[in-house]
């Protein structure tokens, strides 16, 4: 029996594939300056103790002298408060800072505890079909009819304040979108004679979901994830403007806004203005950086 | 005779689609469809001996995929049974099926679609067996490199994707990833038509080699009544669900009895004989949703008379081994 002649296809590594990658995103400028802000918030958010002047965490170190300072004023700590201090004399500079850190930290940790819930959800659905798909998927469809606010106000209202109940509202008020992307992408694998080998190898049901159903469903999860990352930001501001979500003690740039929404129509906008553009930034960047990596993914992309 | 490896007992299957819950309130008021039933197997038993290969021909849409499916534990019959070594292939387990052997494996038609585009080919062949004891994950890595080497491939390559690998080559690594579990009897679902004809001879030398060093025992499904002729010893024909004949595979392509079987030979296109002497079958296959009365064959069939459209014909002997469905051996057609 002759063997068949070797290919000479080059091998794909990982590094050609994110080479290839990078190629296809770079394509959109936007997208490429997008990326770079959110590299930027991310760093400044992680490195906040070094690069704030201030820890606006600790209480003692406030001064009321400073307070409402204008932007570029000099405070009684001797540096400049570029983006001016809030009513209780804390830089809002640093309060941004420490604020994207709790928001990025509360966006992270719900998008990736609702992306694991979200896709377990989904892939038992398709996987097991018939009666459990049918519960699961409905179940799915009533909660994505309701506004995602909406839930995760009664969550956080029932659970009360902190990160932790903070990030199970946002969890449950999002993971229903992994699970009916993560359905849709598994039916159709489903359906596929590679699993049909599997199940008549016979493969144990974990290894079938995990190993063949799992990987092969995964590429429109990333996208929906970066997307489900700003909104959770998005959300998590939105509850804390309520006053539902973090203490002012604990600055979010939910709460920031809705410490200087007073003093807006009184001149003093950059309380609430500082904030607000920071958290629009960073959601705008996330969400255009989503939107390319979709584009590039997508092998139907129109150019 | 020696004892049969695999007895397939008065099987049927039937695919049933439920109306959803929209349909059945529509049904309610009288509007809505009903209850859709596909006849895909009809009430087949056949018996395969250790060692044998037996071949399964029919036009596409006539039950021959799903009874292989069937046999290899992927469907549980809707009737009857499939024995395996005397133990059933497979049970229902609430919606799905529960595959209760490893000694029964199958290879896909397309082999573009039946490895997982995302696990390394070496990881694909050994997953199955390291599942199932029977090699220590230790051993996985050499058990592979063996058996890649006995289907013809570089054993090197199995730290490789399936996309960089041809049709063939595909083929020969769902073979392995079958052998890998030791198995007894192996479905083979037309390996070969999706392959290049170049090609094809090599996988069915492939097969034919691997069956006379393992011993294997096979169902092979096809639609190519020339491949089939090269690999079984028996060959049995379906038509709509139903076997028609079954013959050793010498004495049906010598002296084919059932008229499908003989219009299925007349409508071989062949090389090099006079200009246009192949005839294709009249008409259309019916749709197994609303199959005809009596002989399913009887619309298309020349020799048709009125008992054809009364009554099915029973699979009987015509001759030692020989078996055929059809009313013109047990007393005319009237």
């Amino acid at each position: 029996m002759s063997s068949s002649p070797a290919l000479s296809l080059p091998t794909e590594t990982r590094w050609t594939r994110f080479a290839n990658f990078w190629a296809d995103y770079r394509q959109s400028p936007v997208a490429v300056a997008a990326l770079i802000v959110v590299v930027v918030i991310v760093l400044m958010a992680l490195l906040a103790p070094l690069v704030a002047p201030q820890d606006p965490y600790n209480q003692g170190a406030l001064d009321l002298f400073d307070a409402r300072l204008e932007p570029g004023e000099v405070g009684s700590g001797g540096y400049v408060h570029w983006l001016g201090t809030d009513a209780a004399g804390r830089d809002l500079f640093s309060a941004i800072l420490y604020g994207l850190r709790t928001s990025l930290i509360v966006g992270v940790m719900a998008g990736t505890l609702a992306l694991v819930l979200g896709t377990t959800v989904g892939l038992i659905a398709a996987y097991y079909g018939g009666r459990v798909e049918a519960i699961i998927m409905r179940i799915i469809d009533l909660q994505l009819s309701l506004p995602a606010i909406l839930l995760a106000l009664v969550l956080v209202a029932m659970l009360g304040q902190g990160l932790m109940q903070l990030v199970a509202a946002l969890v449950a008020a999002q993971y229903a979108y992994f699970a009916r992307t993560t359905h849709g992408a598994a039916s159709a694998e489903r359906r596929k004679d590679y699993i049909e080998a599997a199940l008549s190898t016979p493969l144990p049901a974990r290894h079938v979901l995990f190993r063949h159903l799992l990987p092969n469903a995964l590429p429109p999860l990333i996208v929906v994830a970066t997307v489900q990352v700003a909104n959770s930001i998005a959300l998590e501001a939105t509850l804390s403007f309520l006053g539902l979500g973090l203490p002012i003690t604990q600055p979010s740039l939910g709460s920031l806004i809705s410490n200087g929404f007073q003093f807006l129509l009184s001149g003093r906008y950059w309380i609430s203005i500082y904030p607000g553009i920071a958290l629009m930034l960073t959601v705008v960047a996330i969400n255009l950086v989503g939107d390319q990596v979709r584009n590039v993914l997508n092998p139907r992309r129109s150019r | 005779m020696p004892a049969a490896l695999l007895d397939i007992d008065h099987v049927s299957k039937r695919f049933v689609k439920h109306p959803n819950l929209g349909e059945r309130v529509a049904g309610l008021l009288g509007a809505g469809p009903k209850t859709e039933i596909v006849r895909a197997v009809t009430d087949v038993s056949l018996n395969v001996a250790k060692g044998e290969v037996v071949g399964l021909v029919g036009e596409s849409g006539c039950g021959k995929s799903t009874l292989g499916r069937m046999i290899a534990g992927i469907y549980t019959p809707s009737d009857g049974k499939i024995l395996f070594d005397k133990v059933p292939v497979a049970k229902e387990q609430g919606r799905r099926t529960q595959k209760l052997t490893t000694r029964v494996q199958m290879i896909h038609q397309d082999p573009f679609a039946s490895l997982n585009p995302r696990i390394r080919i070496g990881d694909t062949v050994a997953e199955g067996p390291v599942a199932h004891r029977i090699v220590k994950p230790r051993e996985a890595d050499s058990y592979v490199a063996d058996l890649l080497g006995r289907v013809g491939l570089d054993p090197t390559y199995r730290r490789r994707f399936p996309h960089q690998f041809s049709g063939g080559q595909r083929q020969r690594i769902a073979i392995a990833r079958a052998l890998a579990m030791k198995p007894d009897l192996l479905v083979l679902d037309e390996p070969v038509a999706s392959l290049d004809v170049s090609i094809q001879a090599q996988v069915l030398n492939l097969f034919m080699d691997l069956r006379r060093d393992l011993d294997l025992t096979g169902i092979f499904i096809s639609h190519d009544l020339g491949v089939v002729r090269h690999v079984s010893d028996r060959v049995a024909i379906m038509y709509l669900g139903r076997i028609v004949e079954l013959a050793p595979t010498a004495e049906l392509y010598a002296a084919p009895n059932h008229p499908y079987t003989r219009a299925l030979f007349e409508s071989v296109p062949r090389v090099g004989v006079g200009k246009k002497n192949f005839r294709p079958i009249a008409g259309e296959i019916p749709s197994p949703l609303h199959p005809p009365s009596g002989c399913h064959f009887h619309p298309r069939c020349p020799f048709a008379g009125p008992r054809c459209k009364r009554e099915a014909p029973p699979l009987t002997a015509i001759g030692p081994g020989r078996f055929s469905a059809c009313h013109l051996n047990t007393g005319g057609t009237d």
